[in-house]
């Protein structure tokens, strides 16, 4: 499936439900069955700090696709990482590269992505575009 | 006390938020400002504004007169003997800035390698201005424990002073704990052992009466905006033989007496330690928010606010997992906790969803949550606006985000 079609798919399960405790329990879910780093990744040196809540990310590129993994120390957080996990692994470096995310204005998570809110995701997504932006070089070469 | 009659002077609490009422637990990071408070700065623009201490004309004179009296209201509002000893500063951080860099910036006041006390659980204000500058004059910092229930071992803090440490800095209410230091007999040690005292009043003002003569501390700070005042507007205050002797912080503008390009010669205080064009409008905002806060009963709202502490602990404590950080027998308006498995950051994005408005993370304070082994805690802290319903929604909305979390 391509980057919008998943992304698609995430908006309209969202929209199922009208009642942001809805919205939440079902992130809560998504949280509790993220794809686990691998424990030997799970040390400072994929560490992202956010001020809040601590998220470890790590990627590897198979047969040009880039796989994502990761972890959190907040459920919550989790749960949005397995969203974009979801969108962004398995896919090519070109295709990362140029994908949108306003699907998560779209169904109201918006907030969790400020860069004021401090809780690693910004910098997460900056982490995913650079392990995206680096197999793509790679490629190249 | 009319609980209602109050809440009117807070238009900012009368709002929804997601659609349900705001309730406004966050008052240790800034409390919310009465009208009086807010008319008072605007009419200052609109009426009076003017640059203090220089102009001959009218108007200078008038907003000069006006700063210096919010002066003298701050200082008999902390019981200091002279209004020359209070300096207006941005806030208690800065106040902290101004003592570390000018107290340990020189050797006018301290050795070369001067050593510093603090407690197990000051702010981050209160503990890295001081490790930054021993660590650039070679000096050291001492860290007096506490206990498991967030209480200072005074023992160990006596054992500390016999080190020989040139200044001991201390909070009076913990940010995080809400724990009371015992501050009075702390500073008697500090002086029997010949260390300056300050004393880090930012979570007390708005609650404990203060009293710098009683108290004897050499220098207590404060900031405005966590009592009721505007944001922008503090202070601290010292002891005269000590100002007259500390060096300058910031220089240029009002704090020169003669300048010449080969010297400067200094002020008189407190003018020396206030550099620049000061905050005037949100000092008269603090002057009136002073007035606000002495327009009711002490002892009442006090009794109100350990209420609101009180009931939250009660509803919290049912809550399975539930652990309370925090739990001197002495303690000031804010509870600090924790529930198993649940990581804050999680708790306070669901609560506020249901209007409820804490704190949560390490609250400035990452060595308090170290000490606890957590990787932060959810804080509810109280003003007097705030209602026992306010508590009744913050322990229902705990218990519902905690029962999706788990």
């Amino acid at each position: 499936m391509t980057i919008k079609e998943i992304q698609d798919g995430i908006v309209e399960d969202f929209s199922m439900f009208d009642d942001w405790m809805d919205r939440y329990a079902m992130l809560i879910e998504m949280g509790k069955e993220c794809p686990i780093i691998d424990d030997q990744y799970r040390n400072d040196q994929y560490l992202i700090n956010g001020c809040q809540s601590r998220v470890w990310l790590h990627a590897e590129l198979k047969d040009g696709k880039v796989y994502y993994t990761a972890d959190s120390d907040a459920v919550i957080t989790k749960g949005i990482i397995n969203l974009l996990i979801k969108v962004f692994s398995s896919q090519t470096p070109e295709d990362i590269l140029s994908a949108d995310l306003s699907f998560l204005d779209e169904i109201g998570l918006k907030e969790h992505l400020s860069p004021t809110r401090s809780n690693g995701l910004v910098s997460m997504v900056k982490q995913m575009m650079l392990y995206a932006e680096a197999y793509k070089l790679k490629g190249e070469n | 006390m009319d609980i209602n009659e109050i809440r009117k002077q807070f238009p900012v609490l009368d709002q929804q938020v997601y659609g349900k009422p705001l309730v406004y637990l966050d008052n240790a990071a800034t409390t919310q400002k009465p009208l009086c408070v807010i008319e008072r700065e605007r009419d200052y623009y609109l009426h009076e504004n003017c640059n203090i201490h220089r102009g001959v004309h009218y108007l200078s004179q008038m907003a000069t007169e006006a700063y210096e009296h919010a002066r003298q209201t701050v200082a008999r509002f902390i019981n200091a003997p002279e209004a020359q000893e209070i300096v207006f500063t941005r806030g208690t951080t800065e106040s902290l800035n101004l003592l570390a860099t000018s107290l340990l910036g020189t050797h006018s006041m301290c050795p070369c390698n001067p050593t510093v006390l603090v407690t197990a659980m000051e702010h981050h204000s209160n503990l890295v201005p001081w490790q930054q500058m021993v660590q650039r004059q070679g000096g050291k910092l001492l860290v007096a424990p506490m206990d498991d229930s967030g209480v200072l071992d005074l023992h160990a803090y006596e054992d500390l002073l016999k080190q020989g440490p040139q200044i001991v800095s201390m909070a009076h209410v913990s940010n995080t704990l809400g724990t009371v230091n015992p501050v009075k007999e702390m500073i008697r040690l500090a002086h029997q052992y010949g260390a300056l005292a300050v004393v880090d009043g930012a979570q007390s003002m708005a609650h404990l009466p203060i009293d710098v003569q009683d108290l004897d501390c050499d220098f207590f700070v404060f900031s405005g905006h966590k009592m009721y005042a505007p944001m922008g507007i503090g202070g601290l205050y010292g002891k005269t033989e000590w100002l007259e002797k500390l060096p300058p912080y910031q220089f240029g503008g009002e704090m020169v007496d003669t300048v010449s390009f080969e010297k400067t010669t200094f002020n008189k205080l407190p003018f020396k330690f206030e550099a620049g064009t000061p905050n005037v409008g949100a000092a008269l905002g603090l002057e009136t928010a002073i007035h606000y806060i002495e327009s009711f009963d002490r002892n009442e709202v006090l009794k109100h606010e350990d209420a609101l502490v009180a009931a939250t602990i009660k509803g919290l404590s049912k809550i399975e997992g539930m652990r309370f950080i925090g739990q001197a027998p002495v303690r000031s308006g804010l509870v600090s906790f924790i529930i198993d498995g649940i990581h804050p950051y999680d708790l306070g994005t669901i609560i506020d969803k249901m209007g409820v408005a804490v704190r949560t993370g390490h609250h400035c304070a990452e060595p308090v949550m170290t000490r606890f082994g957590i990787p932060g805690t959810v804080r509810a802290s109280f003003a007097m606006y705030n209602t026992l319903e306010e508590v009744e929604v913050l322990v229902k909305a705990v218990n519902k985000a905690a029962n999706m979390l788990r």
